[in-house]
């Protein structure tokens, strides 16, 4: 197992998990024409925490995540974000959308914009926050990830480990009080995994709620206060970290954790 | 086996390339001397050029700049023994192929509207320029048909109204019904001003307050300002209906998305002589009688919907090559539709798409010239009636090849124009 983040002691001070519900996902079920992706989800995900979603490809881990901001529709089932219920309603959408902040696996930063103006371009428009006090922001989230001289450089003069340090920063700009991570490292050098994980261990000191599609189990173990493991469009166990590596239930995750741990 | 053991300890310094490949020699060996074969082909083509400019240069410069008739020039050449072209025509005629038979005494109008042209094209074309600038151009295509046909002043005024009430519907309707609902106001409300209302309104400010110049019918425009006129209307309209059409054809609405699809397919299946037909005889036959449509306005109308066509194809081209993952870090952010077309979409959709699209702004400026069959006064239009004067009877290759030269010019600078636009656009790898 690679132990990443192992350099540095991760501080727990700030991750309290508080009693507020932040995201309630209720018998959420989930089609791709008459392929059933997602089924009866029943998710809630308290304020504060940091949750690391595992599973096979194919079993629905991004598109779980991804129905959290609408970039994928449920059709069946509830999920409520920040007491706002996602449905059709389109202002209850960009409501929730600008409140969760969300980072890919290719990044999607704006090539045509330099990584300043990806950090401020939501904040002004959507947020309408003074141009000053925009880029303000931006600058204080790129000092955060450690790139604040590439500012006026375009995404595709930047690696790819400092694009992503990027797409975090943009992604905070608009100070959302989650974060969604959908395989933030699978595109990345092994090299440049370290400093994006050393990125969202520092968030997650922070007090952030989390939720990360990942395969990077030394940072479930030392960041995460929950782990899920999914297959087949359900989730098939979740628990505590230690419990969940050391001592898994299900056949389907003990198989999974041998794979990915055998080697 | 301690072959397989290396250590460098030693690490190699930058090195400068070697002389032979850098400088002139170095250039002149890579390009045109590589290889035994290559230098051939390289003295051929110099042979080649050589011998056609040999027998071009001497009919070019030929020095009938005076000439008043075609024997003059004959006589010209004849005594001096050289030369070939006979220029006398266009320096007699060439004021008529700029103006047509715009009056003379107003030709002045003509050329301020394109020189202004210029001024409210520059901080478009160029972005280094102040953007205060970008005003003047939001004015001129209200302030360049009324410099042309001259008349009242009240006629551009209402009908940039039009645009000003399409604006306010979309911003004070959104909050009460929504913003698919303003979104069809902000169309529709704008037609209905300038069918039904417009006009008197226009003729009522007129008659309180009379502002206005000579006016000049289209009959009299003609030449190279006819083509130029109808050739910038058209691009520049093209490109924001062009827009809408392939954001309609991506639409999720059913109907939206059919009507842009008919509307594409059928315009691209009709030859665009046939909508220009339409345009200047069927029109007439479906409008009220004594309805007075302008010509070239009709003209300009078809040629529009005609280019809009090919450029919505082109710009549709330019979206689908976007990653998916664009729309979706736009939406992940909370920019809403139309935001995100405006900043992330259509400014990387428009870049991919410059070289088609300049293309088909060139095709539609070359295409300018079929008025002339249906009777209005392009350039080619008047080479007609040029070449049946008896004084020049006979005379073929030169206006031709003028007309040609013009042509060209337009239609480089904005290939070159599209180039420079492609480089300054580059902003490393996507």
């Amino acid at each position: 197992m690679s132990e990443l983040t192992a350099e540095r002691t991760v501080d727990r001070s700030q991750m309290q998990v508080s009693d507020e519900v932040a995201i309630q996902i209720t018998h959420m079920n989930k089609w791709y024409g008459s392929f059933h992706v997602l089924r009866d989800i029943n998710l809630t995900v308290y304020r504060g925490e940091r949750i690391v979603i595992a599973g096979p490809s194919g079993s629905g881990k991004s598109t779980l995540i991804r129905c959290i901001n609408r970039l994928e529709e449920h059709q069946a089932g509830e999920i409520v974000v920040d007491g706002t219920e996602l449905s059709s309603d389109l202002k209850n959408i960009d409501k929730i959308r600008s409140e969760v902040g969300m980072v890919f696996q290719h990044f999607n930063l704006f090539p045509h914009l330099t990584i300043l103006e990806n950090c401020t371009l939501a904040p002004i428009w959507v947020r309408k926050v003074p141009r000053k006090e925009a880029v303000e922001t931006a600058m204080h989230f790129l000092e955060k990830v450690k790139i604040p001289e590439q500012a006026n450089k375009y995404p595709g003069q930047l690696s790819g480990g400092q694009q992503q340090r990027v797409a975090i920063a943009r992604s905070l700009c608009m100070k959302p009080r989650i974060m969604l991570f959908d395989e933030p490292t699978s595109a990345l050098d092994p090299e440049m995994i370290k400093e994006v994980l050393d990125t969202m261990v520092e968030l997650a000191e922070e007090g952030m709620t989390m939720l990360c599609v990942t395969h990077e189990m030394g940072f479930a173990r030392q960041v995460a206060n929950r782990v899920i493991f999914m297959d087949q469009g359900q989730i098939v166990e979740q628990n505590e970290p230690e419990a969940f590596f050391n001592n898994p239930q299900h056949e389907r995750t003990k198989l999974f954790l041998s794979q990915i741990l055998g080697h | 086996m301690s072959d397989t053991h290396f250590v460098r300890n030693q690490m190699v310094e930058e090195q400068d390339p070697p002389a032979a490949t850098t400088g002139v020699a170095g250039w002149l060996r890579e390009n045109l001397f590589s290889s035994v074969s290559n230098s051939i082909l390289t003295l051929l083509s110099l042979a080649f050029v050589y011998w056609l400019l040999a027998q071009a240069l001497p009919w070019i410069v030929s020095p009938t700049w005076h000439a008043e008739s075609l024997t003059e020039c004959r006589e010209i050449i004849a005594e001096l023994g050289y030369g070939g072209a006979c220029w006398g025509i266009i320096r007699e005629r060439w004021l008529q192929f700029m103006f047509g038979f715009y009056p003379a005494e107003l030709y002045w109008r003509v050329v301020l509207d394109f020189l202004l042209l210029a001024v409210a094209l520059a901080p478009v074309l160029f972005t280094n320029l102040p953007r205060k600038m970008l005003y003047f151009s939001a004015i001129y295509p209200f302030l360049m048909p009324w410099l042309l046909w001259g008349g009242t002043i009240w006629n551009p005024i209402v009908v940039a109204l039009g645009f000003v009430i399409g604006f306010y519907a979309q911003r004070l309707l959104k909050p009460s019904i929504g913003e698919l609902a303003a979104t069809i106001a902000a169309f529709v409300l704008p037609i209905i001003w300038w069918l039904f209302v417009a006009g008197p309104v226009a003729d009522a400010l007129a008659s309180v307050l009379p502002l206005s110049i000579q006016a000049v019918e289209s009959r009299n425009f003609g030449g190279y300002m006819l083509s130029i006129t109808i050739g910038v209307v058209a691009i520049a309209l093209s490109l924001p209906i062009g827009i809408l059409l392939a954001l309609g054809r991506q639409s999720d609405l059913l109907i939206v998305r059919s009507l842009s699809v008919g509307f594409i397919e059928f315009i691209r299946g009709v030859p665009l002589i046939t909508l220009l037909f339409v345009a200047s005889t069927l029109l007439n036959i479906f409008m009220p009688p004594g309805t007075d449509f302008d010509i070239i306005l009709r003209v300009i109308i078809m040629v529009t919907l005609f280019a809009s066509a090919y450029m919505a194809e082109v710009i549709r081209g330019g979206l689908a090559a976007l990653p998916r993952g664009q729309y979706e870090a736009a939406d992940a952010l909370g920019l809403d539709f139309w935001m995100a077309q405006r900043l992330i979409i259509m400014p990387q959709a428009l870049k991919i798409s410059i070289p088609g699209i300049v293309s088909t702004f060139i095709g539609v400026f070359k295409d300018t010239t079929l008025v002339s069959i249906i009777g209005l006064l392009d350039p080619l239009g008047l080479s007609r009636a040029i070449l049946a004067d008896s004084a020049w009877n006979g005379i073929v290759w030169e206006i031709y090849g003028f007309i040609a030269v013009m042509f060209f010019i337009f239609c480089f600078s904005m290939s070159r124009y599209s180039m420079y636009l492609e480089r300054k656009l580059q902003t490393g790898h996507r």
